[in-house]
């Protein structure tokens, strides 16, 4: 997916059926092809399969992250390769940032988990924006550009069925109950998004999402300050960049509107708003 | 997996041209491995210091850049932090020997370029320890391992105290009074290093100053030949066989350096290292590089650490382990159960067995009775 090759292996149908419905539309490299990283998904060794089952992830050898309940074996998978580039592709900088394009302009939506930033990314994305990413904003710091890394988009909880009555078509793969973060679903990126993975855009709007409940929506402009004190909060690997971090970071908000965004349960109002903010000049 | 292709990590470091002909299975391998033993970072700079970064593939590439940005960034961390811990030692006239990783940095050392680690390491008199640790504390660090049985295992059998953590910065920092734990059968005494210790270069001492002109700078660092038997010690008596792929790679950096800049290098190690009661540990790291990556050791040396190798079956038994155990994988189950022997081994070095039949009995007890931490998967760093 995007710029990284991923080789996965696992024995557990789930984590197979979940590729193969979400990545539909991926390329497949030849199996000698450069790999970035190689994961596993796999049972606990010996009889702990059958007493517990548990899934465990494995990166280069070694288990990353404490094992997962056994039906949890796909969101492993997609929280093991975000982890994955946020933690080694230190030739970006990385937000943990919604990004959709419209017009050859990236929209970048930085927020914290529980923001709504997915579901927002699922809803512009539903009326024909392209996804480069719902998690992860790999910025290239020498050209200033963010690079797709088209993948499934993650909805948690009561946003999986505001986003199929939304978006009807959406394909969505099965719920899963009972993970940290409640229960999990995967939108499976549109094929049009994964065709373009290689066509990196300038962030051309900075909007940083807050969902309130039953909130109007409102849309306010926030001085470049503000906006770059927050992409540094969401940033992944700021301190690792050091200077050019904060000279990349400056660069990208000097080039981009920037806005605090306020939505509650309306999400046409809420994607109106962000279609009219990129229409204008 | 050929022979060949165990061998392109070790290759690659000593000869980054030797990857012209590699094809995309190759660099993969060679990625893979230089992650899992924690020296993508270093590869990446010997790349650059012969300036082949750009004669690499893109996809590989990028790790390599990636893993010299992180290791740039530790570097300057780990300087801002010295200057922290020289801020908190300030007022202990006490001489502090900064050990390993942070030591290498500020000595400005080749094997210091692209390695990163995970902690600052110090050494002070185990007379000052408690003024030390009352400082630190004064300045922010707490111990990380709160436990009282923790607290007595590392105060009453270990060289260290109980690892610390500074409470904002989240950044480790290990004080040790002695280079093997307290319990261990070899006694190398710590008067001996501090007294043999180096001063840092004047531009380290000047980075560290930076700012902070009134605080006295009392790191050293040890003398050339203690830094290479401590490189060998900790890799051979460690319990953790991690890391020994690059702890190997550090060894055969240190001598190769100190051999071309320290006359009479050579000559003075083995002794020392008995005087240290180390010639044990020196002597597998002296065969191991020199085997592993044809360090040149002058043939009368490698003659006189066979002097020190263990007698047999030992010596047989623990090369037939350190094979596997050396090797940057552990895809292969001979690694990890050699590396496993090698884990029982290290706690048998380190207690006599009664205190280890105790400890290990304790650990297992608290393994049952705490739950494993919660983690969150959702891509933040660990």
């Amino acid at each position: 997916m995007g710029p990284i090759v991923t080789s996965i292996r696992s024995p557990m149908p789930a984590v197979i059926d979940g590729i193969g419905f979400h990545y539909a539309a991926h390329e497949t490299p030849d199996a000698d092809a450069f790999a970035d990283f190689h994961v596993q998904i796999g049972w606990p060794p010996g009889v702990r399969r059958f007493i517990r089952p548990t899934a465990t992830f494995r990166v280069d050898e070694t288990t990353a992250f404490e094992p997962l309940p056994a039906n949890q074996g796909f969101p492993l998978l997609e929280w093991g390769m975000n982890w994955c580039i946020a933690a080694h592709c230190d030739q970006y900088l990385i937000l943990h940032s919604a990004v959709v394009e419209r017009n050859g302009c990236a929209l970048l939506l930085p927020a914290p988990p529980g923001s709504g930033k997915s579901t927002l990314c699922a809803a512009l994305v539903a009326r024909g924006w392209r996804l480069l990413s719902d998690e992860l904003a790999l910025i290239d710091i020498d050209q200033l550009v963010v690079t797709p890394i088209p993948r499934p988009i993650s909805l948690k909880n009561a946003a999986i069925d505001v986003i199929r009555t939304f978006w009807p078509e959406a394909a969505i793969g099965p719920v899963v109950r009972g993970t940290l973060k409640g229960s999990v679903a995967h939108v499976r990126p549109p094929a049009s998004s994964v065709e373009r993975q290689r066509e990196s855009v300038r962030a051309r709007w900075i909007v940083l999402p807050k969902y309130a409940e039953g909130a109007p929506t409102t849309l306010s402009t926030i001085t470049r300050g503000t906006a770059l004190m927050r992409l540094v909060d969401s940033a992944f690997n700021y301190t690792v960049h050091g200077r050019r971090g904060f000279e990349t970071l400056a660069a990208v908000v000097e080039g981009a509107a920037c806005c605090d965004f306020r939505y509650g349960g309306d999400l046409d109002a809420a994607v109106k708003a962000l279609e009219t903010l990129t229409s204008e000049g | 997996m050929s022979a060949a292709e165990s061998e392109v990590l070790v290759e690659a470091l000593s000869d980054p041209s030797s990857t012209a002909q590699f094809d995309d299975p190759h660099w993969e391998v060679l990625v893979q491995r230089a992650r899992a033993s924690n020296l993508l970072g270093v590869l990446a700079e010997r790349f650059a210091a012969r300036s082949l970064l750009d004669a690499v593939p893109p996809a590989p590439r990028a790790h390599l850049v990636a893993a010299r940005v992180r290791a740039h960034a530790q570097a300057k961390a780990t300087m801002r932090e010295l200057r922290a811990i020289a801020r908190a030692l300030a007022d202990v006239e006490t001489p502090v020997i900064l050990l390993k990783g942070a030591a290498y940095l500020c000595a400005g050392l080749p094997v210091a370029r692209g390695r990163v680690f995970s902690d600052v390491d110090i050494l002070v008199p185990k007379a000052r320890l408690a003024e030390v640790e009352a400082a630190l504390m004064l300045s922010g660090y707490v111990t990380s391992h709160p436990h009282p049985y923790d607290q007595r295992y590392y105060r009453q059998w270990m060289h260290e105290l109980p690892p610390m953590q500074h409470l904002q910065r989240q950044t480790a920092l290990d004080v040790h009074h002695a280079l093997v734990p307290e319990t261990s059968r070899m006694r190398p005494d710590s008067n001996l290093l501090i007294a043999d210790a180096a001063a840092l270069p004047v531009e380290s001492r000047q980075d560290l100053a930076a700012g902070q002109p009134d605080v006295p700078i009392r790191f050293a660092v040890l003398s050339p030949t203690d830094m290479a038997i401590h490189c060998a010690t900790h890799l051979f008596c460690d319990e953790d066989f991690s890391h020994a792929t690059r702890d190997l790679v550090d060894f055969d950096a240190l001598a190769r350096h100190f051999a071309a800049t320290e006359p009479g290098f050579w000559t003075t190690l083995i002794p020392r290292a008995r005087t240290l009661q180390l010639a044990r540990p020196l002597s597998y790291a002296i065969h191991w590089s020199s085997r592993v990556h044809r360090t040149p050791v002058p043939p009368e040396v490698l003659r006189d650490a066979r002097r020190d190798a263990a007698p047999f079956p030992i010596r047989q038994a623990m090369n037939a382990l350190l094979g596997p155990a050396l090797r940057p994988t552990r895809g292969r189950a001979s690694t990890r159960w050699a590396r496993r022997a090698l884990y029982i081994r290290g706690h048998w070095l380190k207690m006599p067995p009664h205190l280890l039949a105790w400890h290990l009995t304790v650990k297992a007890l608290r393994r049952e009775e705490e739950a494993p931490p919660a983690n969150d998967a959702d891509g933040d760093r660990a």
